[in-house]
């Protein structure tokens, strides 16, 4: 098994955090992981990216030409990141903000609307646990409850009683993800 | 089992020297290595081990509280990144040649000049070559991942106080930002001040007993038949760390046609190259050298029999292919493929440098 992963979004819509509860849940199952920001200008402000990759062997390169699975958050990452996608890939993007809608039809693409399901669910902070969500119902590849051992991980102790809706908005994420023909 | 914890290469550095018995850890924040203060800091080591951690006025300064530290026999270290490292050699020129043991954390950033925060390999001739002034030399560590960053931290303070000689771990941004998987080593405590004084009393300034004239530690010489005995000392000295400490990596080499040579991140990006070369059906290993000083120049010298051509990898302008071009002596071709200035490649763009430079 090896899945390679791009995150990609705008700064503050939690990639990175998403990026690392996947890679801590992947050492939950005793999986190679590594997790490489985009730690550059984009950290001040504009587009912020990540790459996970998860393996059951020695992972070699961390900076991928292909990805496996991307997973885009705004127009600019769709931009750079939608050609970057391995044929049979997985592309899964939330529409809000996105003007130009992926075009390839050689990869599975799939959209969850987190930013409007959370808004209205009234935990705008757990959008990108709906995200997380909809891409272990497209790719599951991990566990459900290693995924949670992972967020705790992730989490610092003080915000663990956010777990539950954490939970719920990964539901939420599974329940709500379609596939865009 | 030991706990396997998710942490950056910076943070896996701060750990490391916590739980190594570092006595000190002195420096300046400077992008991208700022985590391995901040860990240290929120880990507060002076409460538990009585480690010191000490923001300084600059990295002048804090290559000095080094060599006050080391005179003292403390296990004492400091990280930079490229301009920083800069601004420190002079210091480590200093404790070169008043061999005073301490660990240089360098993760490297593009350069010249202030540069960019991105990763980049260019300050191998920095590291490797010199830096500061006069015919010194360090043991530089070069990591290729997390856990290694993790374990040459104890590797850096031991070779250090083996040779009492500054060792550097030469990192980069890609590593020192890149998480991994990281395995916790069993801990070693601080040593007691009478334990240092029974081990380094006879050349660290622990305080004079009457039995014993005073321990001087100074790098100056005036005369220059006195200046060329300690020359001559210290280049026997680095020829034992030749003899002695050469380290590397060989992947895929037991058949292959077609060697690369990479360090660090480099090495990790090229790892990937190698799959795509076996899988096109091309016999190509990698050879990565673990100290950059002292260089595994036999390694590569050993494999010259087998081999139809060599590439240095590099994310600078080509530094390290002049040691590879030294070992090989001319005997096959040695190219090389670089980007610079925070610029990254991937494994196939390697793959296509490497197949265009040899008509694959």
């Amino acid at each position: 098994m090896k899945e390679e992963l791009i995150i990609a979004g705008f700064g503050g819509q939690g990639v990175l955090s998403m990026g690392k509860i996947i890679a801590y849940s992947g050492i939950m199952e005793d999986k190679e992981v590594t997790w490489m920001p985009s730690y550059g200008p984009e950290m001040r402000g504009g587009t912020a990216n990540v790459t996970v990759i998860i393996s059951d062997k020695r992972i070699s390169s961390p900076i991928l030409r292909w990805c496996d699975t991307a997973i885009v958050l705004n127009q600019q990452s769709m931009d750079k990141f939608e050609p970057m996608v391995r044929k049979g890939g997985l592309l899964l993007y939330d529409p809000n903000g996105i003007t130009r809608h992926p075009v390839r039809k050689d990869i599975k693409v799939c959209s969850i609307e987190a930013a409007d399901l959370s808004n209205r669910m009234e935990m705008s902070k757990a959008f990108n646990m709906v995200v997380l969500g909809a891409y272990l119902k497209m790719k599951p590849i991990l566990e459900r409850h290693n995924v949670i051992q992972g967020l705790k991980k992730s989490l610092p102790e003080r915000y663990h009683d956010l777990i539950p809706m954490n939970e719920k908005a990964i539901e939420l994420g599974m329940k709500e993800v379609k596939e865009v023909i | 089992m030991a706990e396997k914890l998710l942490k950056k290469g910076n943070e896996a550095i701060a750990l490391a020297a916590i739980r190594y018995g570092a006595d000190g850890y002195f420096g300046y924040p400077i992008t991208p290595q700022s985590e391995v203060m901040e860990t240290l800091m929120e880990e507060m080591p002076w409460e538990t081990t009585g480690m010191v951690v000490l923001q300084a006025e600059s990295e002048t300064s804090s290559i000095n509280m080094l060599y006050g530290g080391a005179c003292c026999g403390k296990k004492v270290m400091t990280s930079s990144s490229s301009p920083g490292i800069s601004l420190m050699c002079e210091g480590i020129s200093y404790m070169a040649g008043a061999e005073l043991p301490c660990l240089v954390v360098d993760v490297i950033r593009g350069g010249p000049g202030l540069g960019t925060i991105q990763p980049a390999q260019g300050d191998y001739f920095q590291a490797v070559k010199g830096g500061g002034h006069g015919d010194y030399k360090i043991i530089v560590l070069a990591p290729a991942s997390v856990q290694e960053m993790y374990d040459f931290v104890g590797l850096g303070f031991d070779l250090a106080f083996k040779y009492r000689n500054p060792v550097m771990i030469l990192s980069d941004g890609a590593i020192g930002q890149m998480m991994e998987k990281v395995e916790l080593r069993d801990p070693v405590r601080r040593l007691t001040d009478k334990e240092i004084t029974e081990k380094y009393g006879h050349w660290a300034t622990v305080g004079k007993p009457a039995s014993r004239k005073g321990n001087i530690i100074s790098s100056l010489s005036l005369a220059a038949s006195e200046m060329e005995a300690i020359n001559l000392r210290l280049q026997a000295k680095y020829q034992k760390m030749r003899e002695n400490e050469v380290r590397f990596e060989k992947t895929m080499c037991d058949n292959a046609e077609y060697l690369l040579v990479a360090f660090g991140s480099s090495a990790r990006i090229c790892e990937g190259t190698l799959e795509i070369a076996r899988s096109k059906g091309i016999r190509m290993g990698l050879l990565r050298p673990i100290t950059l000083f002292p260089y595994p120049e036999t390694a590569i010298r050993e494999m010259l029999p087998q081999l139809k051509g060599i590439m240095s990898v590099e994310l600078n302008a080509g530094q390290m292919v002049e040691d590879v071009r030294l070992a090989v002596n001319g005997a096959v071709p040695v190219e090389f493929y670089g980007r610079m200035g925070g610029s990254i490649f991937s494994p196939e763009e390697v793959f296509e440098a490497f197949a265009k430079k040899f008509n694959l």
